[in-house]
């Protein structure tokens, strides 16, 4: 992990969290969180309902305010940074008769905060057009997005994220509600936007499972801390213990990981329970 | 046929009210799009019953009711957004605002039924006044509809995303609170405006109705807006000709009114949304999965 580090600090970082502390309604929801996250690289953030995933996205995204600690992106304050992010939040389910197509979704994410109508333009469609082909998107480019399935509408969503070319994307719980098989295409496709397009990627998920085959490393949250390295030196028995403040054990069976122990629902993940 | 269009245009009253018609019925549809799209139409519904208090205050006062309607409703619009930051807080804090200003209204509709000069008025207020509307409110009516609709078109694609994907938006840098309070003043002149044609009661059947259907039909905004445009139009016109022809039918002379058959046009194209064809489905055969 040193060695890592080291190397880190010659890089230019894309995400760097320092000291982070985030308190919410009195309680500590993050607490001296550090983070470098270099260009390319995937991270997985994981941990329970509550262990507060999507807070740190939000502080991120300058959405919430840290009580302590400093968030730069590509070593400028969050609200400089705005154009370098891209965001998937968490749930997403149009209504079916929404009017609005799949490339209509797309568009957003390159011009929807400016005023006023789009002018249109070839260069503006061509945009669109390669935002949703990088999804594999082209075949359902111009249905309505409320009849689209689960995995087609998190295509759109990553597409939407991508189309302005940010340097890193954020995206929370994109694997909730997906089968299995449509959750390996959505890991794959983000898995090539980090290692092949070296946009950064950190991901939010509860369960690990899905993304170990693309995943650097893995920030792991418990009672409002974290544990960060690669999985192998995160998903220990020993730490995992000291993160969680009481003993679990770590189990590999036929390729996955599991993580068992103890009997407090609140601070343990069964990370195969419901895959 | 020929000359009963004929006929009924030449009527001076009918000319004003196919006029004021059918500037509301345009600006009733296209802001009605996004009150679909955004789920806002308790606030709508709340809007127009609140004009009531308004319009009366302007019968009182001696002022045309269209500017008492458009005074109240963009107080209400105003207070109910600002009222319910949070979509949980938005029913209540409609709710609350609609109460209080229809107390105060029903004192004022009460004013009214005692002045022998305005014992019409609460009538004309409540279930709409298109043919006896004086034609000098047709200017202002066509500029509070320009108004409107430009308000609209310069909020268009933040709008858009605000209503779709709030989060998302807000991540990008779009105020939503902004763009929700200046829409709700394009709302409260659509419904204001649509008040004086259809009545206060029921001034959301061309807000809502046309919108409803049109957005089942259209696979994107645009192509929504202009559908539920012109399906407003068509209904205003129908329900014009509808009520001048009743004028005939039904005995002691005197017509049905005009928001009866606009209400009951509404109607008709709602339940023709919601059981004939929707728009089609994706070509992909993988079904949605379950939220
Ligand atoms: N605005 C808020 N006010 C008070 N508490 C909050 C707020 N937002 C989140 N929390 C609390 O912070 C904790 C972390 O929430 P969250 O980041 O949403 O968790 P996760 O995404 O990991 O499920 C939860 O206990 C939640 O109740
Ligand atoms: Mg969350």
């Amino acid at each position: 992990m040193s060695s890592l580090n080291a190397e880190l600090e010659r890089e230019d970082a894309v995400l760097e969290l320092s000291g982070l502390r985030v308190r919410l309604g009195g309680r500590a929801v993050l607490q001296d969180i550090d983070l470098r996250v270099r260009p390319g690289e995937f991270v997985g953030v994981i941990g329970a309902n509550g262990a507060g995933k999507t807070t740190l996205l939000k502080v991120i995204l300058g959405l919430v305010r840290p009580d302590e600690g400093q968030v730069r992106i590509a070593g400028r304050d969050v609200r400089d940074a705005r154009s370098l992010v891209g965001y998937v939040p968490q749930s997403f389910s149009p209504d079916p008769d929404l009017p609005l197509r799949a490339r209509d979704l797309v568009a957003l994410g390159l011009d929807g905060a400016r005023w006023g109508f789009s002018l249109g333009g070839r260069q503006r469609r061509g945009r669109i057009d390669e935002a949703l082909s990088w999804v594999d998107a082209e075949r359902y480019a111009d249905q309505p997005i409320g009849r689209l399935s689960g995995g087609e509408l998190q295509r759109l969503l990553v597409a939407q994220a991508l189309i302005a070319q940010p340097r890193m994307v954020l995206l929370d719980e994109p694997l909730a509600n997906l089968d299995l098989r449509s959750q390996d295409d959505v890991v794959d496709l983000v898995g090539r936007v980090a290692h092949e397009r070296g946009v950064t990627v950190v991901l939010v998920t509860h369960d690990m499972n899905p993304l170990l085959p693309v995943m650097d490393r893995i920030l792991y949250l418990a009672r409002g801390q974290a544990a960060l390295g690669t999985v192998d030196e995160v998903v220990r028995g020993d730490v995992l213990s000291q993160l969680y403040g009481h003993h679990v054990d770590v189990v590999r069976v036929h390729g996955r990981i599991l993580v068992v122990g103890g009997t407090d629902s609140e601070s343990l993940t069964c990370s195969t329970c419901d895959g | 046929m020929l000359a009963f269009i004929t006929e009924l245009l030449a009527a001076p009253a009918v000319g004003t009210a196919l006029l004021i018609g059918s500037l509301v019925a345009v600006t009733s549809g296209v802001v009605g799009v996004f009150v679909v799209v955004r789920g806002q139409s308790f606030a709508g519904h709340a809007l127009g019953d609140i004009g009531t208090t308004g319009a009366a205050a302007a019968y009182l006062g001696g002022v045309p009711a269209l500017y008492g309607f458009i005074g109240v409703g963009v107080l209400g619009g105003l207070a109910i957004e600002r009222l319910g930051e949070r979509a949980r807080e938005r029913d209540i804090a409609t709710g609350i605002v609609l109460s209080f200003l229809l107390g105060v209204g029903s004192l004022l509709l009460y004013f009214m039924t005692q002045r022998i000069s305005a014992t019409g008025g609460p009538v004309a207020i409540l279930f709409g006044s298109i043919f006896t509307v004086d034609p000098a409110v047709t200017l202002p009516v066509a500029l509070f509809s320009l108004l409107a609709l430009l308000l609209l078109g310069f909020l268009y694609r933040p709008l858009v995303f605000a209503s779709v994907h709030p989060q998302a938006a807000r991540a990008r840098g779009v105020p939503l609170q902004g763009v929700g309070i200046l829409f709700m003043l394009a709302l409260a002149i659509a419904v204001e405006e649509s008040a004086l044609v259809a009545g206060a009661l029921l001034s959301t059947a061309l807000l809502i109705g046309p919108a409803a259907a049109a957005v089942r039909w259209t696979r994107h905004i645009g192509q929504a807006a202009a559908v539920a445009a012109l399906l407003g139009l068509v209904t205003v016109w129908l329900g014009i000709a509808l009520a001048y022809q009743s004028y005939f039918w039904s005995g002691a002379h005197r017509g049905w009114p005009v928001s009866f058959f606009i209400v009951m046009l509404v109607l008709l194209e709602y339940l023709l949304a919601r059981i004939g064809p929707a728009k089609r489905a994706s070509r992909s055969d993988a079904p949605r999965e379950a939220a």
